[in-house]
């Protein structure tokens, strides 16, 4: 009956047509359901990674062309010559000896999603780093001040950018709901009272950036070794002191930086931490022992910044999960969610008009504003 | 019906490792850009997926201009037939462009591509303009495929359980026996 509306031959439309009719229903109809499903639209309050990112712009408010976390910030470039005690562990190029420096692009920045918030001691200061390795190898990193994570999970991340969001009259959490959040998750209490007991170093320059999360370093052999990173500072305290800006300038902290580098090159030492059989490699809220083995594997010479407009660090997404061969991710669920997540921000802030930062150098013919 | 009106051996083994490989591309694709805890391991496969599709698809089009087709069945309406010939080509057309694309703008973003201990070299230069309208792209294209390989689904469904007329046994990877092959010659 159905074949004739084709205008065919009528094929004899046999009993239980309208049966196996609906069985043609119920397949499509259970594909569909099956890809609904993977997608989201069954259920549409599970965390993803886009829900993440509006997280943050409901928070921070609209800054079409930022980061959506990490907004400030600036670009720099320099290499990384590596002493090639790394190799030991990861058979990464980026670890052998006597080979060409490796060119590397990033950027310093400071946490949260306010392009134009004042400089802060307390704000968490980023350095992130994108090494050009040979044969189109990349590695990327983004590390922190902090000696460890305040949350080992997505969910908890999320949850705790909401429930210690600044209220807009008072400017602070609210404290209800920072203690709900506390009480929940112990973990950040105690990630917190370690992050507090250490203070800020006086700027970026002499900051300590620490991956956080671990990674393997695999060798030649296919052995596997749990590592954590950190880029630990050749130079003290600012050399110059900024000549405009007090210390109390909106850019006072970028503004040291851009005039350490203009006068000299910063220099850190690339260490590698190496965990015990034991040590959680799963929770970032956790720091290791501190007689873990610590192996000096290189060193980064940074010896040109550039405000974000110009500055080719825009146009670049540290995504941790960017690695070359012979560094791979741990079983840390935060570096999934980090690389699904600055996806996203980059994806949404790369279609979005170039904006103007409110760090400028004179590198880019710019002058930073007071 | 004789045994050329099955497709060639080689069309019916490119069309199920093609559909299994699709079928996961699509499921991956969805699931890793709504996963936080799952998508580094649902990347890590999606990348090498697509390139193997891509070369699929290249061996495929070969074989397709290679091997002769078996006859439309005497059930499909004038009509029906031109769907279904602009129907195989539009998914030709997606099985190379949602690789050749994701590539591309994998390249234009500076996402290193890896099969194994191998990086694929950019197609495209660093441009997140180029990026944009390419990861946009991507999508639009999935969906399509999505909706086209439904349509697919469902027409060979309402042949096979419907008008029962053998339509599936044209590409079933094993050859029918003889007494199925006759029950419904056209």
């Amino acid at each position: 009956m159905i074949a004739t509306m084709n205008g065919l031959a009528p094929v004899r439309a046999s009993s239980g047509t309208g049966g196996r009719l609906a069985w043609v229903f119920a397949i499509v109809l259970a594909v569909g359901a099956l890809f609904s499903y993977v997608a989201g639209w069954l259920t549409p309050h599970r965390l993803t990674p886009a829900r993440v990112v509006d997280t943050f712009e409901r928070i921070n408010g609209p800054h079409p062309g930022f980061r959506r976390n990490h907004a400030k910030g600036v670009t720099i470039s320099g290499n990384f010559a590596a002493n090639g005690a790394g190799s030991r562990l990861s058979k990464a190029s980026v670890f052998r000896a006597g080979s060409v420096p490796v060119p590397v692009v990033g950027r310093f920045a400071l946490a949260g999603g306010m392009p134009y918030a004042g400089d802060s001691a307390a704000t968490v200061r980023s350095l992130a780093l994108a090494f050009s390795l040979p044969n189109g190898e990349e590695w990327r990193t983004g590390m922190n001040n902090i000696p460890v994570f305040i949350v080992n999970t997505p969910e908890a991340f999320s949850e705790q950018l909401i429930a210690l969001a600044p209220e807009p009259a008072t400017q602070k959490p609210n404290p209800a709901r920072a203690q709900a959040f506390m009480a929940k998750h112990p973990e950040t209490m105690r990630a917190i009272r370690a992050i507090k007991a250490q203070a800020p170093t006086a700027g970026f320059e002499d900051s300590t950036y620490n991956s956080l999360n671990a990674f393997h370093l695999i060798d030649a052999a296919g052995r596997v070794t749990a590592v954590r990173w950190s880029m630990v500072p050749l130079q003290g305290a600012p050399a110059v002191p900024p000549p405009t800006a007090a210390p109390t300038g909106a850019n006072f902290l970028f503004d040291a930086l851009i005039a350490h580098v203009e006068d000299a090159p910063l220099r850190f030492r690339l260490v590698l931490t190496i965990a015990q059989p034991g040590d959680a490699t799963n929770d970032a809220t956790l720091a290791w022992p501190e007689d873990r083995e610590k192996l000096e594997v290189g060193t980064l010479t940074i010896d040109r910044v550039e405000g974000e407009a110009t500055g080719s660090a825009r146009i670049i997404n540290f995504d941790p999960l960017i690695l070359p061969n012979g560094i791979a991710g741990s079983d840390d669920p935060l570096l999934s969610a980090r690389s699904a997540a600055y996806s996203q921000s980059f994806t949404r802030r790369v279609a979005e008009p170039v904006a103007s930062s409110a760090v400028k150098t004179t590198a880019a013919g710019e002058v930073s504003q007071p | 019906m004789s045994k050329s009106a099955q497709f060639a051996w080689s069309s019916r083994v490119l069309h199920w490792l093609m559909a299994i490989a699709l079928l996961g591309m699509l499921l991956l694709g969805m699931g890793m850009v709504t996963s936080l805890w799952h998508y580094q391991s649902l990347v890590a496969v999606h990348r090498p997926l697509g390139i193997l599709i891509l070369v699929l698809t290249i061996i495929r089009f070969i074989n397709r201009q290679l091997k002769p087709l078996p006859p439309f069945l005497a059930t499909m309406s004038a009509r029906e037939r031109v769907i279904a010939s602009a129907s195989e080509r539009l998914l030709y057309a997606l099985m190379f462009l949602l690789p050749l694309v994701g590539w591309g703008m994998l390249s234009a973003a500076r996402y290193p591509v890896r099969i194994g201990p191998l990086v694929l070299p950019p197609i495209l230069p660093h441009s997140v303009g180029l990026y944009t309208v390419l990861r946009q792209a991507h999508t639009v294209l999935a969906y399509l495929l999505f909706f086209t390989f439904m349509a697919h689904l469902s027409a060979v469904l309402f042949h096979t359980l419907v008008l029962r007329d053998g339509l599936l046994r044209r590409m079933l990877p094993w050859s029918p026996p003889p007494s199925e092959r006759d029950d419904r010659a056209p």
